[in-house]
C-alpha cells in the first residue's frame, strides 16, 4: 500500500545514478573529454580509436560492474534483514562471503599444499569465479540444512556466524603453511576489484543477478509478511520454509557471483538498506526494493570514483574504501537515528 | 437441533491437547468437547500454566492435536491449507511486533494479504475493509502514526483491527488484555463483545481477567486439572463448576454475585 508518493526521491535517485555512471567512466589515467566519452556511449565512431577501446573494453564494463555489485548486494542485505529481522543482517553475516573466500583460498594457498595439482601460477578466467561460487554454495547448503532443523532464525544468523569464523580460520592455517607470493596473491584478490571484467563474463553475471531480482519481486508479498514475524506470516497464509528457502538462495547466489568475480567487499549489504529506509521512511518491500537497487548502484559507484581519483594512475583496492566509508555510516545512522528498523 | 448445528462455526471433538515428542508425548488436557457458535464470544480460562495457550494454538493450527478433531465451518482443521486457513482464521498474538517502520494503517493493511494478488496489491474493495476495520475499533485518530509510537491499549486495538481487515469467520485472541490496566482491559472486552454482536464473528480469547469475562462472555470455556468445562457463566455456577478453582481458598465464588472475590477470613 502505498501511501506517500515518493515518485521525486525516486527521479532525483535516477538522475543521480545516471550523472554519477557518467563521471565514474570520465576518470582514469587516460583523460577523455566528456563530449567525446557521450559519443562512444552512443555509438558514434568518430572519435580516437584507443579511446573507444578504453570507454568500451574497460571503464564501461567497470562501471556495469559497480553497478551489479552494489545494486546486489544490497538487495542480499535487506533480505538478509527481513528475513532474520535483524538490523545487522548481511550477506557477510551468513558466512556465504567467508565462503567464497574460502573457495579462492584453497584455490590460491591450497595449490601449494596439495603439489601441483591446481597447476600453480597460471589460473584459467573462470578458475577463481567457479572457486568462489562453489565455496559459497557449500556454506549456503549448510545453512539451508540447518536452517530446516532449527526454526529459531536468531540460531541460524549464530550459525551463520560460526561458519564465518570457521572459514577464516581454515583461511588463516592455509596461509601459515603457504608461500609468500600466494599469500600475496590472494591478499590481492581479498581487496577486492571491479575492473577486470570482460564482456562474456559480464553477460554471466548479469543473467545470475538479474534471476535473483526478480525472484525477489516474486517474493514481495512474504517479505512484508514477514515484518510482522514469523507467527503472523503463517496465519496470513505465507508458507515459512519455502520462502525462508527462497531468500537464502537467491541470497547466496548474488553473493556468490558477486564475490566471485568482485572479491569480497565489505558494508554494503549491510549500510544501503539502512540509508534507503532512512531516505524513504518506511519498511514497505515495494518502495525498499527498488530504492535499495538504485542506492546501492550509486554508492558503489562513488566507492569506485573515489579509488580511482587520488593518484589516477592506478586505483585503490575498492574493499578498503567500502569499509572507509561504510563503517562511519552506519556509526553515523546509529548515533543520529537511535534506533535502527528492519 | 438442526437450526443450531447450522450456526456451529468451530467445535471439537475428544481433543487431546500437548505437545508430541519422539519418545512420548506430553498431554496437557484430554477429552475437550465444545461447540461455538456464530457470533459468540469466548473465554478460556483456568490457571496459569493449565493449557489456555496450547489450547488456542491447537485451534489456530500453530501446533497439531495429540489426538482427536477440530471442526472449522464443517470441514477438518487438519484438511485445511495455509492460505484456505488465513481466510477463515485471524490471529491477535501476544508476541511483540518485530522492530519496522510500518505505520497503523500499512500494519492493518497486512490483513488483507490472504486476499490479495501476488504484488499484493490493494483493491478498492481491499481499501473499503480496511477503513471498515479502522472504524469498527474507533482508531482513525491514529491511522499515521508509526506502530511503535503507541501504547500498549492502542496496539491491540490495531492489531484486533488487522485482524478484522484478515475479514475472517474466527478470530483467535491470545491474552489480548496482558499488560493493561483495568480501564483499558474493560476497553477491549466491550470492543470485543461489540464487535461479535455487530459482525457476527466468533471470537475466542484467552484470560486472566476472570471476573470481567464471567460478566462479558457468552460462553465460556474453563480449564482445570484433567478435567475441561463449557458453557455460559450462569450454567457453569449452577453446575458448582467454579468452586474450589483456586488453591488455598485465598479466592472464593460467589453465586449471587457470579464472581470472584478475596476471601477476608
Amino acid at each position: 500500500m502505498l501511501q506517500k508518493n515518493f515518485k521525486r526521491h525516486f527521479i532525483f535517485l535516477a538522475i543521480g545514478l545516471l550523472l554519477l555512471f557518467i563521471l565514474n567512466i570520465s576518470f582514469g589515467s587516460v583523460s577523455i573529454p566528456i563530449k567525446d566519452i557521450l559519443n562512444i556511449l552512443f555509438g558514434n565512431t568518430e572519435t580516437k580509436e584507443s579511446w573507444q577501446i578504453i570507454i568500451i573494453n574497460f571503464r564501461l564494463p567497470k562501471a556495469i560492474t559497480a553497478v551489479l555489485v552494489g545494486s546486489g548486494l544490497s538487495v542480499a542485505g535487506l533480505l538478509m534483514q527481513t528475513l532474520f529481522r535483524n538490523p545487522l543482517a548481511g550477506p557477510f553475516v551468513l558466512g556465504i562471503s567467508s565462503g567464497a573466500s574460502l573457495g579462492v583460498a584453497l584455490l590460491i594457498l591450497g595449490s601449494s599444499l596439495f603439489g601441483g595439482y591446481f597447476l600453480s601460477n597460471s589460473f584459467s578466467n573462470w578458475s577463481l569465479p567457479i572457486a568462489s561460487s562453489l565455496g559459497a554454495f557449500i556454506v549456503l547448503f549448510a545453512v539451508i540444512i540447518a536452517a530446516n532443523k532449527i526454526r529459531n532464525t536468531m540460531s541460524i544468523l549464530i550459525i551463520g556466524l560460526m561458519f564465518g569464523s570457521l572459514t577464516s580460520a581454515i583461511i588463516s592455517v592455509l596461509s601459515y603453511f603457504s608461500e609468500a607470493a600466494q599469500i600475496q596473491q590472494f591478499i590481492f584478490w581479498s581487496f577486492g576489484s571491479l575492473g577486470n571484467l570482460s564482456w562474456p563474463e559480464i553477460l554471466i553475471f548479469f543473467i545470475i543477478y538479474i534471476f535473483g531480482i526478480i525472484a525477489t519481486i516474486a517474493i514481495v508479498k512474504p517479505l512484508n509478511s514477514f515484518l510482522l514475524g514469523e507467527n503472523y506470516a503463517k496465519s496470513l497464509g505465507i508458507n515459512i520454509k519455502k520462502n525462508r528457502n527462497i531468500i537464502l538462495l537467491i541470497t547466496s547466489l548474488l553473493t556468490g557471483v558477486i564475490t566471485a568475480f568482485a572479491g569480497p567487499i565489505a558494508f554494503v549489504g549491510l549500510a544501503v538498506p539502512h540509508v534507503a529506509r532512512m531516505l524513504f521512511t518506511t519498511s514497505n518491500h515495494k518502495i525498499l526494493i527498488p530504492a535499495v537497487l538504485i542506492i546501492g548502484a550509486i554508492v558503489m559507484l562513488i566507492c569506485d570514483t573515489i579509488a580511482q581519483l587520488p593518484t589516477s594512475e592506478f586505483t585503490l583496492p575498492i574493499n578498503a574504501i567500502t569499509s572507509l566509508f561504510g563503517a562511519p555510516i552506519v556509526i553515523w545512522l546509529l548515533v543520529r537515528k537511535k534506533k535502527l528498523f528492519v | 437441533m438442526n437450526i443450531d448445528k447450522k450456526h456451529i462455526v468451530i467445535s471439537t471433538e475428544s481433543l487431546t491437547i500437548g505437545y508430541q515428542h519422539k519418545k512420548q508425548d506430553k498431554i496437557v488436557l484430554s477429552n475437550i468437547n465444545f461447540s461455538i457458535k456464530k457470533g459468540e464470544l469466548v473465554c478460556v480460562l483456568g490457571k496459569n500454566g493449565i493449557g489456555k495457550s496450547t489450547l488456542l494454538r491447537t485451534l489456530s493450527k500453530v501446533q497439531k492435536p495429540i489426538s482427536g478433531h477440530i471442526n472449522l465451518e464443517g470441514k477438518k482443521l487438519s484438511h485445511y491449507k495455509e492460505n484456505e486457513l488465513s481466510k477463515k482464521l485471524s490471529l491477535v498474538l501476544t508476541e511483540r511486533l518485530p522492530e519496522s517502520q510500518l505505520t497503523v494503517y500499512e500494519l492493518i493493511a497486512l490483513g488483507r494479504q490472504p486476499h490479495t494478488n501476488w504484488l499484493d496489491t490493494i483493491t478498492a474493495n481491499d481499501t473499503k475493509k480496511i477503513e471498515l476495520a479502522i472504524s469498527q475499533t474507533d482508531i482513525f485518530h491514529l491511522k499515521d502514526k508509526r506502530f511503535y509510537e503507541l501504547s500498549d491499549g492502542q496496539l491491540q486495538r490495531v492489531l484486533i483491527a488487522r485482524a478484522l481487515a484478515q475479514d475472517t469467520e474466527v478470530i483467535i485472541l491470545d491474552e489480548p488484555t496482558a499488560h493493561l490496566d483495568m480501564h483499558q482491559t474493560l476497553n477491549i472486552f466491550e470492543l470485543l463483545k461489540k464487535l461479535a454482536l455487530e459482525t457476527k464473528k466468533t471470537i475466542i480469547i484467552s484470560s486472566h481477567e476472570i471476573n470481567i469475562a464471567l460478566k462479558m462472555a457468552d460462553k465460556i470455556v474453563l480449564l482445570k486439572e484433567n478435567e475441561m468445562q463449557f458453557g455460559t457463566t450462569d450454567n457453569l455456577s449452577k453446575a458448582n463448576a467454579f468452586d474450589n478453582l483456586f488453591p488455598n481458598n485465598l479466592l472464593i465464588f460467589n453465586k449471587t454475585l457470579q464472581q470472584f472475590v478475596i476471601n477476608k477470613s
